[in-house]
């Protein structure tokens, strides 16, 4: 019985961990290719949150329908917001970076706010709605989903990265800008290509996690942070890092939860990420 | 013959499976100019950073005047007396040259106004005295390294290490970084000097040790070295003519 | 001496105005705005000390505020210890913590540096919001009991609060000051701009950057403890939200992080522009006043990246007239 309840609990923070990695993966991927940390990234995800929202809400369609319509709308936010903002801060110190960032960040939940309330809404219904069971454990499908959506998407990102000409450049790019250039790189495009990726990568979480979390403006300051965490654990740039760091921290998290105290479970992820990086300042996979 | 300042016996250093450093050993006396040379990446700048203490060696000892330093953090050993450039010039950019140089002074000197007076005699004596309150960002290459140098001398050290500090100056600039060198031997401060630039190092060192792929290949006077044939073949290059003895 | 005058005369000039203010502007909305004014400054020239002139980007300075904060409170709640000497306990407190967090975290750079402090800030956010003995999640009201000076609370005008923030930024940029032009300042900038030059010289990396994070953590603190006072209210909420944290730190990056007085002018500019932007916007709960606030830190960041200080600082004249064209041209 304990060993049910023990796995369940396991396999459910895995199941978290996984959309925490995809929203991490944009982030990491951008950070990697031109060392900015976008602390507006958890509105990316808010933004796809909404707009799986507002898909059902207009038209009745379900955030899983909607998902390419979702990814290819924070796709142009991504490439937007660098093409008019990120563009021109690209050569500034570290310190004005976090503070355009951080601006992003406040204008585009006030942005929320104001077109859309602070209410919390979600998604009544949904196609994913229901249960699985799996070996005597019982799974929420929207989170089975999520998972299975959040993983797919990371594979792609990776193979991607891994397979194709542009994903090459992507990474030639982040591995040596100058480099890169000489290979006849457009650095530009390449970071605008990051930021797109990035952008999209929280739409997909966002729209996935729409089917069973609420929506509302602040959404994305809760995954932000355990993005971090997983950016900075897994290697600034590594999008495999990430990924794992994900599960780490989905794992950490509900057994921190299920074991002390819920209260408690970010000290316990964050207590692992200091703990980490002592050891490793360069995380579980970045690069020395 | 007294005790030397520098002694290294068998130092090695290995990066996870490559060994940058075999078995390197060789002693300096107070006030000597010692040339270390090899080709690209034969382990000059480890050899440099094993001894500046910006990584332990993986083996070997390193005495300074008969103690062991070899592991000791580069402030330690910075203020046991041993200052350094950088290959790539490491200057601080969002200060004058004078503020350069001292926080190079500050090792002995603590208050400001004593430090700046110090700063200020090696600036002169590396004749950088002039450019004393401009942006040290505004200075060319040649300058920067110069004044890489000054701030090193204003440690008062007993010890300077020259990493590549004649790499990329004009024949006169050279010329000039050759006697700057020599007379900072005078003040009785030993060098060990990494230089590319044959024709600044040859005229001025006492001694010269040679690496290769990491080892000591060869050790002596300049003249000798520029007609070994294990120098010649390993570094030198079939076309290089030694200067007359 | 003749060079700096200009600068002095300026300072004298705002140190008056600064003085006149509230007896001139009587109205309580002007001089709470300005009490905040100088409390946001010296947060932001406390930080400076360390990611200023240190360039370690702490974004976790709020659990040194927290640290004021709770410590005083909590002496002055559970002891009845004057807040002015939970004042100092509070500072030792954090310096304490900041002995703690640079210890491991010291050893990071740049982004890392900046990620863990974000993680030190929430972690001890989320401890005191789940210890019960730390008023949880509920935090504190701190109790009227005794007013005037020695008890640090002032009910009946808000003055004594305006003139003790004044002392406080002013004694902290003091600190700024005698640290800038001791030999800390420069092993603190030659750190920042070259940590490997800067060890070859016999700077001792960790040393420097903890008496930074000691003098850093402590003087937030102290602001904590004031803040406190003022409010007579604290949760974790409002003194060790990472939000807080941000906020300190854009003052300083604002003004311009590493120069004297750029928080100052930074902490002018942040909250004019956030109390413009709530009286215009705000009220109407949609954050009108987030998205005007939000998009002015995007310009400011974009268009004067070294700070709103840049704008002023024009570079004073050299004492040493320019080099003449070098004569070895080729």
């Amino acid at each position: 019985m304990t060993v049910e309840l023990l796995l369940q609990t396991l396999l459910s923070g895995v199941l978290f961990g996984l959309v925490y990695a995809l929203v991490a993966i944009g982030l990491t991927l951008i950070f990697g290719v031109m060392d900015i940390v976008n602390f507006a990234h958890g509105e990316f995800l808010m933004f796809g949150m909404y707009a799986a929202f507002w898909g059902f809400a207009f038209w009745g369609l379900d955030p899983i329908v909607t998902l390419p319509l979702t990814t290819l709308l924070l796709f142009a936010v991504g490439v937007a917001v660098y093409r008019l903002v990120i563009r021109r801060i690209t050569d500034a110190p570290m310190l004005s970076q976090i503070f355009a960032t951080f601006g992003l960040m406040i204008f585009f939940r006030g942005l929320a706010q104001y077109l859309w309330k602070p209410d919390f809404r979600s998604v009544d219904h949904t196609i994913v709605a229901g249960k699985v069971a799996f070996a005597g454990l019982q799974f929420g499908l929207p989170q089975v989903v999520a998972a299975a959506g959040a993983v797919a998407t990371t594979a792609a990102v990776w193979a991607f990265l891994r397979f194709t000409r542009l994903g090459a450049a992507l990474e030639a790019t982040a591995a040596d800008k100058e480099a890169a250039a000489l290979m006849g790189i457009d650095a530009q495009k390449m970071f605008a290509l990051a930021w797109g990726i990035g952008a999209a990568c929280a739409g997909v979480a966002g729209a996935l996690l729409a089917t069973y979390y609420p929506v509302f403006p602040e959404v994305g300051s809760t995954f932000i942070l355990v993005a971090f965490v997983l950016v900075a654990l897994g290697g600034f740039g590594s999008v495999v890092g990430a990924f794992w760091a994900g599960i780490l921290v989905g794992i950490v998290e509900v057994m921190g939860g299920f074991l002390w105290d819920p209260a408690y479970k970010m000290v316990l992820v964050l207590s692992l990420y200091l703990v980490v990086v002592w050891f490793r300042p360069q995380g579980l996979m970045g690069k020395a | 013959m007294s005790a030397p300042l520098l002694e290294v016996r068998g130092l090695t250093k290995r990066f996870g499976g490559l060994t940058a450093n075999e078995d390197v050993g060789f002693t300096l006396q107070a006030g000597e100019i010692m040339g270390l040379i090899g080709p690209n990446g034969a382990g000059k700048t480890t050899v440099f950073n094993s001894l500046a203490g910006f990584f332990p060696p993986t083996s070997g000892t390193i005495l300074l005047d008969g103690v062991a330093i070899e592991g000791l953090p580069p402030e330690a050993v910075a203020a046991r007396g041993v200052a350094r450039t950088f290959q790539i010039v490491r200057i601080f950019r969002s200060m004058t040259v004078l503020e350069n140089v001292m926080v190079g002074a500050m090792l002995r000197h603590r208050a400001v106004p004593k430090a700046a007076v110090v700063a200020r005699e090696a600036l002169d004596f590396t004749g950088l005295g002039r450019r004393a309150h401009d942006p040290a960002g505004q200075l060319t290459v040649a300058e920067q390294k110069r004044l890489e140098l000054t701030r090193a001398l204003a440690t008062g050290p007993r010890l300077l290490l020259l990493d590549e500090v004649m790499a990329g100056l004009t024949a006169s600039e050279v010329q000039e970084a050759v006697e700057l060198v020599k007379r900072i031997r005078d003040r009785g401060i030993a060098c060990v000097v990494v230089e590319h630039v044959m024709e600044g190092i040859m005229p001025i060192a006492d001694r010269m040790v040679v690496l290769e792929n990491g080892r000591k290949i060869a050790e002596g006077p300049p003249a000798a070295i520029a007609v070994d044939p294990v120098v010649i073949r390993a570094y030198l290059g079939e076309g290089y003519l030694a200067p007359g003895p | 001496m003749r060079r700096r005058s200009p600068a002095l005369a300026l300072s004298l000039a705002g140190l008056a105005a600064a003085v006149a203010f509230p007896l001139l502007a009587t109205k309580v909305t002007w001089q709470n705005a300005a009490i905040l004014m100088l409390m946001t400054a010296q947060l932001g020239v406390a930080w400076n000390i360390l990611g200023g002139y240190a360039g370690q980007v702490s974004l976790g300075h709020a659990a040194f505020f927290g640290a004021g904060a709770y410590v005083s409170t909590l002496l002055s709640v559970k002891l009845g210890v004057s807040p002015w000497l939970g004042m100092v306990a509070g500072a030792v407190a954090a310096g304490g913590l900041g002995v703690l967090v640079g210890t491991p975290c010291f050893r990071l750079k740049g982004h890392y540096f900046a990620m863990a402090t974000i993680a030190v800030g929430e972690i001890v956010q989320a401890v005191v919001n789940g210890s019960d003995a730390l008023g949880g999640a509920v935090g504190f009201n701190l109790p009227l009991g005794e007013t005037g000076f020695w008890g640090f609370v002032f009910n009946r005008s808000k003055l004594p609060y305006y003139y003790i923030a004044l002392g406080l930024l002013l004694a902290t940029v003091g600190v700024n000051w005698l640290v800038n032009r001791s030999h800390v300042g420069y092993y603190l900038r030659a750190i920042k701009d070259e940590p490997d030059a800067a060890r070859s010289l016999g700077v001792s990396l960790t040393r420097y950057k903890m008496i930074a994070m000691i003098l850093s953590a402590g003087l937030t603190a102290m602001g904590g403890t004031l803040y406190a006072q003022k409010e007579l209210f604290i949760d974790p909420g409002s003194t060790l939200s990472t939000s807080l944290s941000i906020k300190i730190a854009l003052v300083a990056i604002l003004g311009g992080a590493g120069t004297l007085w750029g928080p100052v002018l930074g902490a002018v500019v942040l909250t004019a522009i956030e109390e413009a932007t709530r009286i215009a916007f705000g009220g109407t709960g949609r954050g009108t006043d987030l998205v005007v606030y939000g998009a002015l830190l995007v310009v400011i960041a974009v268009f004067q990246p070294s700070g709103v200080m840049g704008l002023f600082t024009r570079r004073a004249p050299r004492a040493v007239p320019p080099p003449e064209p070098e004569a070895r041209f080729p």
